[in-house]
């Protein structure tokens, strides 16, 4: 089924990772919705071939 | 003056809140320029512009964060004094927090874990989209500047893993009651929503708490989703989602109008489903509908209406007012009695991309082109400089707007100074706005325009004339700015705000034709 993990996800608890603007973790918690906010920063500090390099690797 | 350059290696902050800082600190006594940005290619060259630019700063990565500073000699220490301190206030959540760098150890710290919210510079977002979905996570992408190439490839692999990838560019979402990034407080029920546009979800969503119902899920699929290139994947399974699930009883789809085969693709799609269906493809030709199922919508406020009398059992009906037309009547007639000769154009300033498209529509229809930074037809295009001519409507959160500067839906700033050069024109008879709330947007949008607004209304009654101000709050009353407590700001200054966006643009065209 194509989409049992979207109708699995429908009516569970939301718990969120956030990745990037850290307002929209600011707002989650006071919802008392369980989020954790990420400190991401560029892969490979920025550098883009080196980015590319590591994500093959990740694969 | 002193220039100061300081570079942190290494260290990485959003861009809102770099934005943000730089405004704050370019507004303190004695700095002529404040640039606190991230050492990508574009801040490089900004610096360039406001020759802060050293050869250390030639030398950044995007990963390196770069405080640059031309102020008087005096305040100097002051001014960075505070920007350390705005870095480091702002942080989320307490000394303590653990903010793990890798999604497999937020994942640890976070069993069960079933959403990530992605909001990286585009050109990373595609990566860590794609890890997330890997590892099971279901994504809601904000990210924009995300090439369509790479939006087929997400959908396309989320279809694969059965998962939801809404976006990128995605604004608005609400997933088992959870508002995420810029969504309003809506009721829980039994409407379902799938939208290819942000503020087009909220006035959906937000019209159907105010007529009294609730939404079961509040899907976003990005604004290209039914183009031809990505061919309605995310709205189509969504749709195939909210179909079987026992919650939702009503389906909503919105969209700007899309590519005619994926019109024709989703009204297939539609045909099966087994529950009520209305369909709002803005501006679009309802025509398109006509032998469908679905229920088609004019507005936004129309699509939502249909779907509540839709589950009530109801006959849907299109509503041109919500309150009686004989009152709007008098409250348009009394408005342009005060306008003098020499006031002639509305000019429609939204922070909300659909809202002002959906205005700029009904404003068509009544008066005629508008101007616009997003016109209908190129010859309605304003010209370079962007200063609006005859009847205007502007979009500022156009990219136009928002290069260096964060979404007005933000930081209300870029209005308050595009309204203070609107009204040097002794010809604008009729000021409409929107004013969109919700977790996300500004504290105090209402708030933040109320100083230049009063000096407006004052400034036209010195010219002898009115000037008319019609807006419409797009929220409910459980968002944290409240919306009654929004519109009494508004209403205590003279400004008539309006149930919707349709409504208000209804009455400001209604103004503009007694005149």
């Amino acid at each position: 089924m194509a989409n049992a993990k979207i109708s699995n996800l429908f009516g569970k608890e939301l718990k969120v990772v956030n990745m990037g603007l850290d307002s929209f973790a600011t707002d989650l918690k006071s919802v008392n919705v369980p989020v954790v906010h990420m400190d991401w920063r560029p892969p490979a500090g920025g550098n883009k071939k080196m980015a590319s390099l590591l994500s093959l690797l990740a694969d | 003056m002193a220039k100061k350059i300081v570079i942190k290696s290494n260290s990485y902050f959003d861009s809102v809140k770099l934005m943000s800082i730089s405004k704050s600190i370019s507004n303190m006594d004695g700095v002529a320029h404040a640039v606190v940005a991230m050492g990508t290619d574009i801040n490089r060259e900004t610096l360039h512009k406001v020759s802060l630019n050293t050869p250390e700063t030639e030398t950044v990565t995007p990963s390196d964060l770069i405080i640059a500073v031309d102020a008087e000699d005096a305040v100097i220490e002051e001014v960075l004094n505070s920007i350390d301190e705005a870095l480091n206030t702002r942080k989320t959540g307490g000394e303590d927090e653990y903010n793990p760098r890798r999604l497999e150890s937020a994942i640890d710290v976070l069993p069960g874990a079933n959403m990530v919210v992605i909001s990286v510079p585009g050109e990373y977002a595609k990566e860590e989209a794609m890890k997330a979905m890997k590892l099971g996570l279901h994504v809601m992408l904000f990210s924009d500047n995300v090439p369509i190439e790479e939006e087929k490839e997400l959908k396309d692999f989320a279809a694969e893993k059965g998962l939801l990838l809404m976006g990128p560019d995605c604004g608005t979402a609400i997933i088992n009651n959870v508002p995420l990034a810029f969504s309003n407080v809506i009721r829980k029920g039994k409407i379902g929503i799938v939208a290819a546009s942000g503020t087009g979800a909220q006035e959906v969503s937000t019209m159907i708490h105010k007529a009294g119902e609730g939404i079961s899920q509040l899907i976003g699929t990005g604004g290209r989703d039914l183009s031809a290139t990505i061919g309605g994947s995310m709205m189509l399974r969504s749709l195939e989602a909210l179909n079987e699930d026992p919650s939702t009883e009503v389906i909503v789809l919105i969209s700007k109008p899309p590519a005619a085969e994926v019109v024709t693709k989703i009204l297939v799609e539609v045909e099966k489903v087994e529950k009520p269906v209305v369909i709002i493809f803005l501006g679009g030709d309802l025509n398109a509908l006509a032998n469908s199922k679905a229920q088609g919508a004019k507005t936004l406020e129309d699509a939502a209406l249909k779907a509540v009398a839709l589950l009530r059992g109801e006959e849907p009906k299109e509503v041109e007012f919500t309150i009686d037309k004989a009152e709007v009547e008098k409250i348009a007639d009394a408005e342009s009695a005060k306008i003098s000769d020499k006031q002639k154009y509305v000019r429609g300033l939204y922070t909300g991309g659909t809202l002002a498209d959906e205005g700029m529509k009904i404003l068509e229809s009544k008066l005629g082109g508008i101007y616009s930074n997003i016109p209908f037809s190129p010859e309605f295009a304003l010209e370079e400089d962007l200063k609006s001519v005859k009847h205007t409507c502007i979009d500022l959160g156009d990219d136009v707007f928002t290069v260096g500067r964060p979404h007005p839906m933000i930081e209300p700033s870029t209005r308050v100074d595009r309204l203070e050069e609107e009204i040097k024109d002794e010809e604008i008879a009729v000021l409409l706005f929107d004013v969109v709330i919700g977790y996300g947007s500004h504290v105090d949008p209402a708030g933040e325009m109320i100083a230049t607004l009063k000096k407006a209304k004052e400034l036209y009654a010195e010219r002898g004339g009115y000037l008319a101000m019609v807006a419409t709050v797009c929220g409910t009353e459980e968002d944290p700015q409240n919306l009654d407590e929004q519109k009494a700001k508004l209403e205590e200054i003279g400004v008539i705000v309006m149930p919707s966006n349709a409504q208000a643009v209804r009455l400001a065209a209604m103004i503009i034709e007694r005149i």
